[in-house]
């Protein structure tokens, strides 16, 4: 994994925070809550605190393309660090066209100087996808700049790009069929440089500044899965990690919104969740300052972390069961428990896109049989 | 966020609580026999185990049905860093609830702790450097027999 290098001039956190007035209790507690935000054990605490004494705040460029602005409102509801904190204590975020107070050729002229002055250190974060380059360009633009330009110009110096939600992951909502503007992803274009997908549609905000406070702390990124999001995140489906798994193991299925079985909190497979192909931590970092989630709230996930989920078939449709032997071994998952789940359900996704053609709604007397 | 903060108090909204809501869906059970084997690496070994209960995949009532069988124990202490941060020993000895919170109420991270003492009440070594000179100020500043203390 490359590690950055940084400048040895620059202040250590520990001791911004504690010119800050922030003491070493203060200093520990961030350390514990950046734990948590990284979906790291407890007890790489005190490896945490190691490293974050020496960290430096990293130039950051956040360049905004085909997007809704829900990935940035996304960011501000993160409350550890808080989008402030983040700001102003661990990185040093220097174009946001959003959240600066800057506008017009005093910001394009504010990212040009970022770029320049950290030519090879910065991170490129990008959220929404983008006409790709044998698109019509004029769909999406900024001070008169192609997206794809645009873009291809940040990368140049960038040490890292972070494309944030499923737009900039994956294309998202602009290059759902029938895909009018020509929409790519980041990954798409970007070919010589890391690239670690934060999908959702928004990503869970603790996700996105979890991404961040990894590379601020260990000077590096996280380990990634297949496409490209990072596996502390989203190496578990959100299937194996549901506090409702136990009623799928049941055969126990909410048939509708309003029934017994939705009132008791029971599973929301039939309801069209799309858990068990989802990938995410929605489970365990929860929503709203860890208030509830989706699921918790009595919605079915809507898998909106998964490339193409857009055109996925609808929403409220249950997921439908590969015929032929893959079958067999996603029915089996409900019965021999999470680990076995998690490595059907991989191998299922690995398959998904052949099998697609070959599906079949699953019926819950099938399921109860097989359980 | 908490209730308050959010308002949510104030919605003139009643909620029907659902049979199986708020009730524990079974999750906890697991991390009760995860802290049993802490508790006896804690006797033989003396080594500490910290659990993030807050990236478990916890029902509604899992927590509280976790917390409340674990009790109350002697011990309750509130530390103000960073916001309020609130250890609390439970009825078994050498398991410790510690509760982090930012300045706002929002939860960071909630930890079991199975340990004799959890880290974050200890003095911490790092600021000792600091005592002397900040007793030695103190000193200068005080009056013999004096008034008032510093704050």
């Amino acid at each position: 994994m490359r590690v950055f290098e940084k400048n040895p001039l620059e202040k250590g956190l520990a001791e911004r925070l504690r010119e800050h007035g922030v003491s070493r209790r203060g200093f520990l507690k961030f350390c514990a809550a950046t734990a948590s935000m990284m979906a790291l054990p407890p007890a790489m605490i005190p490896a945490i605190a190691a490293a974050l004494e020496r960290a430096r705040r990293p130039s950051v460029i956040w360049l905004s393309f085909q997007e809704c602005t829900g990935c940035t409102e996304s960011l501000t509801r993160s409350h550890a660090p808080t989008v402030e904190d983040l700001i102003l204590d661990l990185i040093s975020l220097d174009y946001h066209h959003t959240l600066q107070a800057a506008a017009g050729e005093a910001a394009e002229a504010a990212r040009e100087q970022a770029m320049r002055d950290n030519h090879g250190q910065y991170l490129l974060i990008v959220d929404g996808s983008l006409p790709g380059p044998d698109a019509n360009p004029g769909y999406s633009t900024i001070a008169g700049v192609s997206n794809y330009s645009m873009l291809m110009e940040a990368v140049e110096g960038a040490a890292a790009v972070i494309a944030v939600g499923t737009c900039a992951a994956f294309g998202g909502l602009p290059a759902a069929a029938p895909n009018p503007t020509g929409a790519v992803s980041v990954m798409d274009l970007v070919k010589d440089k890391p690239v670690v997908n934060v999908s959702g549609c928004p990503p869970v905000p603790m996700v996105i500044t979890g991404v961040l406070a990894h590379f601020l702390t260990f000077g590096r990124l996280p380990e990634l899965d297949e496409y490209h999001r990072p596996l502390a995140f989203f190496g578990q489906s959100i299937h194996d990690r549901c506090y409702r798994r136990p009623f799928y193991d049941k055969g126990l299925f909410a048939e509708t919104f309003d029934d017994a079985g939705a009132r008791a909190g029971w599973c929301l497979y039939r309801l069209g969740c799309k858990g068990p192909s989802t990938y995410n931590a929605c489970a365990t970092m929860r929503w709203n300052a860890g208030t509830s989630w989706p699921i918790e709230a009595g919605h079915p996930c809507l898998g909106c972390a998964e490339p193409r989920f857009w055109d996925a078939g609808g929403f409220y449709v249950p997921l439908s069961v590969p015929t032929g032997p893959a079958s067999d071994y996603l029915l089996a998952a409900g019965a021999v428990g999470a680990v076995a789940g998690a490595v059907v359900a991989t191998k299922a996704r690995g398959r998904a896109k052949e099998e697609a053609a070959v599906r079949q709604p699953v019926t819950v007397e099938e399921l109860e049989q097989k359980l | 966020m908490s209730a308050t903060m959010s308002g949510l108090p104030s919605i003139p909204v009643q909620v029907e609580t659902p049979a199986g809501g708020g009730a524990c869906h079974g999750n906890a059970l697991a991390i009760l026999h995860e802290v049993r084997h802490a508790l006896e690496r804690l006797i033989s070994t003396g080594e500490a185990t910290r659990i993030d209960l807050h990236a478990l995949p916890f029902g509604a009532g899992d927590e509280a049905w976790l917390t409340a069988l674990l009790g109350t124990g002697e011990v309750r202490a509130t530390i103000e860093a960073l916001g309020p941060t609130s250890v609390q020993e439970t009825a078994i000895p050498g398991v410790w609830l510690v509760d982090y919170h930012n300045a706002e109420g929002q939860r960071l991270a909630l930890h079991l702790e199975i340990t004799c003492i959890p880290g974050i009440l200890r003095t911490q070594c790092r600021e000792l450097d600091t005592a002397v000179a900040t007793l030695d100020t103190r000193l200068g500043a005080a009056t013999p027999g004096g008034s008032r203390p510093l704050s």
